[in-house]
């Protein structure tokens, strides 16, 4: 095969790497839930979010070997397109939704519900 | 006239221009076109990812994540599709060594990983449609359900490509064609591991907290 194939497929070296990594970076969040470390749930959700978003570069690079260099830099600009879309939609939505959640009416309960009609009825 | 009708299977040129595109005389397009597919694909998930955040919350006085998901179960889950995607990178490996017979053992090994990860999904799953924790609970599990589920569906149909290949091996051997196919399927099945990534911190280990 050409170099180009072995340097797109890498080596057993940088798939044990891999690997090892991932494997690593799965057993901490998994830990922290199931076993009970005392830290905040702020902290732990932060660690988990992390160790994620370092994963996904770990698999980039060491399973789907994604560099400027594979296919002339399409690879790496269609990923970079891929993540803004992402950061967009994602972030986008949950803070639309956020602001929608806390600047929405409160809903009256059912008591408050029954006064407001009576006062409509001795309104008329 | 000609020119319209001859499809488009030279090199593509990247941002850097014609002058990089030389050592990539004899390449496929497929590669970069299996991925931008991918890429839609991530978006596809990112919008279900969404809906999960902005519905995960509400139980309808249903169960929630707590009453329902177990940490351990999924930390299996994860390890077989992790392994998965090893034993995969080992047999694009033996596939660029010429090893026919080491490729097609290291495939059926990866089959056997997805299709414990498969029996686990449909477990759980069905699990909680007979707890009464199915699809039509709540909206936070009608969200789950999509989101995992889009995902099972894309890990069967890579299961049953995969297999599908070992068939194209056996009788055609490696030949270009099925490289492409093999080193296409390698990126496919990879990727569906780092969408694991998100589901299993996102949609299970976080709300466990």
């Amino acid at each position: 095969m050409s170099e180009h194939s072995a340097h797109s497929h890498g080596t057993m070296s940088q798939l044990m790497i891999g690997f090892g990594l991932a494997a690593l970076l799965s057993i901490i969040p998994f830990y922290l839930v199931m076993a009970d470390t005392g830290l905040s749930s702020t902290a732990v959700i932060a660690v988990i979010m992390i160790l994620a978003a370092i994963q996904i570069i770990v698999h980039l690079v060491f399973f789907l070997h994604v560099n400027r260099e594979v296919e002339g830099g399409w690879t790496f600009a269609a990923t970079i397109f891929a993540v803004i879309v992402l950061v967009i939609v994602l972030a986008g939505s949950i803070w639309v939704m956020y602001n929608m959640n806390t600047n929405m009416m409160p809903m009256p309960s059912e008591e408050e519900m029954l006064e407001m009609m009576s006062l409509q009825n001795q309104q008329g | 006239m000609t020119m319209l009708d001859t499809p488009v299977t030279g090199p593509i040129e990247g941002p850097d221009g014609p002058a990089h595109s030389q050592h990539h005389h004899h390449e496929s397009p497929t590669p970069i076109g299996f991925w931008v597919y991918l890429m839609s694909d991530c978006i596809i998930f990112g919008t279900l990812f969404a809906t999960y955040a902005v519905l995960g919350g509400n139980y309808a006085g249903g169960p929630g994540p707590k009453d329902l998901f177990e940490p351990g179960f999924v930390a299996w889950e994860t390890a077989l599709l992790l392994i998965s995607s090893v034993t995969f990178g080992i047999a694009m490996l033996q596939a660029l060594k010429h090893k026919l017979n080491a490729t097609i053992i290291w495939l059926l090994i990866t089959a056997l990983f997805g299709i414990g990860f498969l029996v686990m999904e449909v477990y759980e799953f069905h699990h909680l449609i007979h707890i009464g924790a199915g699809p039509d609970r709540s909206a936070f599990l009608s969200a789950f359900f999509l989101l995992v589920g889009t995902h099972g569906l894309h890990v069967t149909f890579g299961t049953i490509w995969l297999l599908t290949l070992v068939v194209q091996l056996k009788t055609r051997g490696l030949g270009e064609a099925n490289m492409r196919r093999l080193s296409t399927l390698s990126m496919f099945w990879h990727f569906l591991d780092l969408i694991w990534i998100g589901v299993f911190s996102f949609v299970y280990l976080v709300r466990l907290v």
